[in-house]
């Protein structure tokens, strides 16, 4: 379960003969001044930063139970994980627009929508997927969402890890009221979207991070149970369920464009939701990045 | 400058001709005779010189100010001073704002504490910052319209209404300064409620005594905001400029906001109500104009008196009861489990989409007889 959401830099050598092989041929490529990607809309790319790699640690997403009681997720440690290439800022409202414009997204939720230099928000999963797929066809690159693993990642200290660390209590209410309390003092950030950029720079450069904007990730809801030594006993997955990163990490079904709370739903809602993307390199980018060159 | 006071004053006279023109045009001429008339009617008025003069300084909702559950000594006159604002509010977390009114600074005013037979003295202060007239009617209060007839005052005035409280129970007390001003100041946010104990307390019916650890006053609030072309909410900077336009959302009976205590999470996070696990708590639940309907989600009302009159017995054991509009109820309920509680209006479109969702965070000791998870979430062929 863990391995399959870290991004482990061994997935990336276990292609060397075709890495190898791109890489001879893009000297060839390269020598003759011939572009290697359609880039007939390049200036759609928007602004990114590489994580160089460093070991790290993140807190397995999913609800956890052991001995009939819900635990804090296991820590993962990931030593090598590869590099990764985020949008520097969240996806625009202006640039979201773009793609609406071209009937390829659909219209934000207007209670949540910002204009301008803003972030898009009250946008859904779906809608972030629409846009990647949108984004991916005008570069000609891989966009695609981040998942949990890759977003702590790229956030370093703005991450927020959404441990409780109330193991041993025999009051099933105590994990509640905690996590009630916790999302409570969180809040406080503007709850309409403000200028990109408003949050500041985390200390790799990406922008934004745990501001008013929750971002969606690719990694499906899940809960799993652990048995005494902490080996997964079952693991279940429910993907019209999606992980969202912000100020506190939390779940949203995938249509959905306004988190809002009330009735029975007791948590802090998230402000706004809207995403960045990752960007995919090449097998050949892969290459060039592991060996340093780029 | 005298130009800007031209303007305010041609406003002011605007929207009071509508409340002149209307049902307080006649009204206004026939007040002192009835007031004279309310006075002889109920018998001499004692000589209230004799009597002990208390002064309550009101607290902001959900709290409700110090006070006795049972009385001791005779009737007093309990004297309160409320100011009345008009200002700008802002009703959910999207920034949407209401040009409101309010009985002292707050949506709903504050709860005011009394017992039977106490005589309820309010200084009514319309500071000359504010741009309309405003009066105050009380349904604990007999006469004059609820007291409406004797209290309506301009910008820059101030009166005294003193009034018996006769009847026990929570009521509704409101801004009605005639014709279509009253529905308008009323869903602007002014509203509020006060509680007649019964002198030796609240009972459940069959004689036995209930007292409260814990009380919290919800006021619920129906808004009706403008949208521009675009959908977006309209602002404006005062009450008379959003006039025109709120009444015509306000005539299609929809409310777009349906709160408790003057906005979406308003008692919810750092603002929920706490408890504690065999605390009894008494909740009063006002809403001025329209029905509602509240429910506390995994609780009940032990002793509810939905319409909110305490010489009724209590109906015990309830799941939701029904407030009409114009009503305040009161329940009590001991809370016998820990957790997150959500108090709501159990129309559940107005709790999650309108915003009538309240909570309380309740600590203390887990009960399994009441309530065990058996088997955790466990995959179905495991
Ligand atoms: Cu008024």
């Amino acid at each position: 379960m863990a391995t399959a959401l870290a991004h482990d830099g061994r997935a990336a050598l276990a292609l060397p003969g075709l890495l190898l092989a791109a890489l001879l041929v893009t000297i060839g490529l390269q020598s003759g001044a011939v572009s290697l990607w359609p880039a007939a809309e390049a200036s759609l790319a928007p602004e990114t930063i590489i994580v160089a790699p460093r070991a790290y640690a993140y807190r397995a997403p999913g609800d956890f139970l052991r001995d009939g009681r819900v635990v804090d997720g296991p820590l993962v440690a990931v030593a090598a994980p590869v590099s990764l290439e985020i949008m520097t800022y969240q996806v625009s409202a202006a640039e979201y627009a773009r793609c609406v414009a071209e009937a390829a997204c659909k219209k934000a939720e207007p209670r949540r929508r910002g204009s301008g230099d803003v972030p898009a928000t009250g946008v859904s999963y779906d809608d972030a997927i629409d846009y990647a797929r949108w984004l991916s066809d005008k570069t000609g690159e891989a966009w695609r969402l981040p998942t949990v693993a890759e977003w702590v990642f790229a956030a370093g200290s703005r991450a927020v890890d959404p441990a409780l660390a109330l193991e041993g209590s025999d009051n099933p209410a105590e994990r509640g009221l905690a996590a009630y309390a916790r999302e409570s003092a969180l809040g406080g950030a503007a709850a309409a979207p403000v200028a990109r950029g408003t949050f500041g720079m985390n200390e790799f450069g990406v922008a934004d991070l745990a501001g008013s904007v929750w971002e969606w990730t690719s990694t499906c809801s899940s809960r799993t149970t652990l048995g005494p030594d902490a080996e997964t006993v079952s693991h279940v997955e429910a993907c019209g369920v999606k992980e969202l990163e912000g100020r506190h990490r939390t779940l949203m079904s995938d249509f959905v464009r306004d988190a809002q709370s009330g009735g029975c739903s007791t948590g802090a809602p998230p402000d706004n939701l809207g995403f960045r993307l990752v960007r995919v390199p090449s097998p050949l980018e892969a290459m060039l990045r592991w060996l340093g060159l780029r | 400058m005298i130009r800007n006071d031209d303007l305010e004053l041609s406003r002011r006279t605007l929207l009071g001709a509508a409340a002149f023109a209307g049902v307080f045009g006649t009204l206004m001429a026939v007040v002192p005779a009835a007031a004279e008339d309310a006075g002889v009617t109920t018998g001499p008025v004692p000589d209230l010189a004799d009597l002990p003069r208390v002064q309550v300084e009101l607290v902001k909702p959900p709290f409700v100010h110090a006070h006795e559950q049972v009385a001791t000594g005779g009737p007093k006159v309990v004297q309160f001073t409320m100011v009345i604002e008009e200002k700008q509010l802002v009703i959910d977390d999207y920034g949407t704002t209401v040009p409101a009114m309010t009985f002292n600074g707050s949506v709903p005013g504050p709860l005011m504490v009394v017992h039977q037979n106490d005589y309820v003295e309010l200084t009514l202060i319309n500071p000359d910052t504010n741009e309309l007239q405003h009066n105050i009617d009380f349904h604990a209060a007999t006469g004059a319209l609820g007291g409406g007839g004797l209290t309506l005052i301009n910008p820059g005035e101030q009166v005294k209404l003193r009034f018996k409280a006769t009847r026990t129970g929570v009521f509704v007390y409101h801004c009605a300064p005639g014709g279509p001003m009253i529905p308008w100041h009323v869903v602007s946010g002014m509203n509020g409620a006060i509680m007649v104990l019964p002198r030796d307390g609240l009972k459940d019916g069959v004689g036995k005594p209930l007292a409260y650890d814990r009380v919290y006053y919800v006021g619920e609030q129906d808004f009706y905001i403008p949208k521009d072309a675009d959908g977006n909410y309209k602002t404006y900077e005062s009450a008379g400029e959003g006039y025109d336009d709120m009444l015509q959302v306000m005539r299609t009976l929809t409310p777009t906001h349906e709160v408790f205590n003057g906005a979406v999470g308003a008692l919810t996070g750092e603002n929920a109500m706490q408890a504690n696990v065999g605390e009894t708590v008494l909740i009063v639940h006002s809403q001025a104009n329209r029905d509602t309907r509240p429910h506390l989600i995994g609780g009940h009302g032990d002793f509810v008196w939905a319409t909110g009159k305490f010489a009724n017995a209590p109906q015990v054991d309830l799941e939701t009861w029904h407030i009409p509009g114009g009503c305040a109820g009161a329940a009590i309920y001991t809370f016998l489990q820990p957790g997150i509680y959500a108090y709501v209006n159990h129309n559940l479109i107005e709790a999650v989409e309108l915003g009538a969702t309240a909570h309380f965070m309740v600590g203390g000791e887990w009960n399994d007889d009441l309530m065990t998870q058996v088997m955790p979430p466990t995959p179905i062929d495991a």
